[in-house]
């Protein structure tokens, strides 16, 4: 298997073989970010990555074991906790907010050796697409900065892709990996509910919230998931199901490999389009069978979606109320509690987590219930139905070891292109919506680049697999990922 | 209660019905904010609006992807977060407690 110098496992293997140090790998990464045009990171944590840095060499040359990423910089985004810095989810919100603990995440990747460098850019509380709605200003697309990055996880996404760190941590509630992946031209992976622990990622949609891992590779994406892995006691929906090891197992292809096309799978951009027909070519020629499947509901996941999410995201923010911890605005001796909160709240959150409560607000209150929140919640079920039936091997399912579609039915637009319509930037997220109202697990990998207005952008392939099937999702992805291009 | 799947107008959320959810939101917005909200939320519940089109009689709603039932955890104590840590996030303290406005009249505690 080839790796690319700037994967996470080459700089592993220089790592061990004693070519480099995690001091050097830590200072050009430092280097590299302090020429940075992407606005990718909030905050860089120089000092205490270079002690890090350094314990690691010195335990590494003790003959010390130090984890299967030991000495690794990695990058996290700024939704996840970590002990040491601010943990700001890029709003006005939480500018000054200090975490005393760390995410299970992020604790167990520190544990395999990897070190945090630095807490990357997103749309404010992880809602967006684009990574525009940051309180601290947008982050630029590497392949073109007059572009966006993608979101909600844009800094990670964007951060890999212009190679200031190997790997970066994202988290994933409508396709805010994989989206920004695909615009970024990197890999990006939403694991099975539950499969990663949220401990310590602030709550957006939390029945849709999971974290995931952005690399260069496959392989690296699987070497972090298997790191952060598994249960924990402190989630109570992380799952109780062992955590398959792809070690070694990764260039094992999936015999009879059955892959779903579905017929919905339109993309809105011929450039777009071309690549997917020629990355179904590719599976083909590896000698899989393409079937023809229905996801009759995809059409309806963003208005599901945009229902549901709000109305987790309403009640899950209703803790920023200018008390415990976050803003408090300025008062007046006559101001009461209420106004406290309602003066706090329009102060710390930007317009596009604004819009979100309302809309969760009113889909939940009294008389529009069952109208907007019990419908989306039914729709989900039948979207969790589409993808059974598609899986299933018996009762007449299609026997699909995984689904493909496009990331996103475009290449990344134009900064501020779809800032003022909502709707047409909630659409950008239409395949990849529905992984997460089923639960399951969803990578994307790079399709090429195509041509979009005269230049060259990246796209990404989603491949979608059942839950906790992650070992063949990255076997599959790995056949992808390996192969040349066909046409 | 009017019925709520009646078409509006030009998808446009009535002004005093953006002011009460922005109320049970907790915002305090002026009124270009709201009018702005009343076009964007009218939209986004008009494009959602064609769920309502689907037939979902016998279908059960999902809260949980996975159907996971509770997981309880033993009955033991744990060392709790260092409230000292805890106090120190908290806007407006006077160890150990958190200072708010009051909460009693002013129909502040409603």
């Amino acid at each position: 298997m080839e790796h690319p110098a700037d994967s996470i496992v080459a700089k592993r293997n220089a790592l061990a073989s004693g070519r480099s140090t995690s001091a050097s790998l830590v200072d050009d990464a430092l280097t590299r970010i302090a020429g940075d045009t992407t606005g990718s990171f909030l905050q860089v944590l120089e000092d205490d990555a270079r002690e890090r840095a350094a314990d690691i060499d010195r335990r590494r040359a003790a003959g010390e074991d130090v984890g299967p990423i030991g000495g690794v910089p990695i990058a996290v985004k700024d939704n996840i906790c970590l002990d040491r810095g601010r943990t700001t989810c890029a709003s006005r919100m939480l500018e000054a907010y200090e975490s005393p603990f760390s995410a299970t995440a992020v604790s167990r990747l520190e544990a395999a050796g990897a070190i945090v460098i630095g807490k990357t850019n997103l749309d404010e509380f992880a809602m967006g697409s684009s990574g525009e709605h940051s309180a601290f200003g947008p982050t630029r697309n590497p392949w073109g900065t007059d572009r966006v990055p993608g979101g909600s996880s844009a800094g990670s996404a964007a951060a890999v892709a212009a190679g200031l760190v190997p790997g970066a941590l994202g988290s994933d509630t409508g396709g805010s990996i994989r989206q920004p992946a695909s615009y970024c031209g990197v890999v990006g992976l939403k694991p099975t509910y539950g499969r990663v622990s949220r401990w310590g990622l602030v709550a957006f949609a939390s029945s849709l919230d999971q974290i995931g891992p952005f690399a260069r590779t496959v392989e690296d994406c699987a070497l972090l998931l298997e790191a952060m892995s598994g249960l924990d006691a402190l989630d109570s929906t992380s799952a109780d199901v062992p955590v398959a090891s792809i070690d070694g197992q990764l260039d094992t292809p999936v015999e009879g490999l059955r892959i779903g096309v579905p017929r919905e799978a339109m993309a809105q951009h011929a450039g777009v389009d071309a690549a997917f027909r020629s990355a179904i070519e590719r599976f083909r020629s590896l000698g899989a069978t393409i079937v023809d499947v229905e996801l009759p509901n995809l059409a309806h996941g963003v208005a599901a979606y945009y229902i549901v999410a709000p109305a987790e995201a309403s009640s899950n923010l209703a803790r920023y109320d200018g008390v415990r911890y976050g803003r408090r605005a300025e008062l007046k001796p006559s101001d009461d509690l209420i106004e406290m909160y309602a003066k706090s709240r329009a102060e710390g959150f930007g317009p596009e987590v604004q819009r979100r409560i309302m809309l969760g607000t009113y889909a939940l209150s009294s008389g529009y219930y069952d109208a907007y929140y019990l419908t989306a919640l039914k729709t989900r079920r039948l979207i969790k139905r589409d993808f059974d039936r598609v899986f299933a091997s018996e009762d007449g399912g299609a026997g699909c070891h995984a689904v493909i579609t496009p990331t996103a039915p475009t290449p990344a637009f134009r900064i501020g292109a779809l800032l003022n319509d909502p709707l047409a930037m909630y659409q950008q997220d239409l395949f990849t919506i529905p992984a997460n109202m089923a639960g399951l697990p969803a990578i994307s990998v790079p399709m090429g680049t195509v041509e979009d207005e005269g230049e060259q952008m990246p796209v990404g392939l989603q491949i979608v697999a059942p839950a906790f099937g992650e070992a063949s999702l990255l076997r599959i992805a790995r056949m992808y990922e390996a192969t040349p291009t066909t046409s | 209660m009017s019925d709520p799947t009646a078409s509006r107008p030009d998808d446009v959320l009535g002004a005093d019905a953006v002011r009460r959810v922005a109320h049970l939101s907790r915002l305090s917005l002026d009124d270009s904010a709201l009018e702005r909200y009343a076009t964007q939320l009218g939209a986004i519940l008009g494009h959602v609006r064609q769920l309502q089109d689907l037939d979902l009689d016998d279908v059960e709603p999902l809260t949980h992807p996975l159907d996971a039932t509770n997981r309880l955890d033993a009955d033991a104590a744990r060392p709790p977060l260092d409230r000292e840590a805890l106090l120190k996030m908290a806007p407006d303290a006077a160890a150990p407690f958190i200072r708010v406005p009051k909460i009693i009249g002013n129909d502040g505690g409603a």
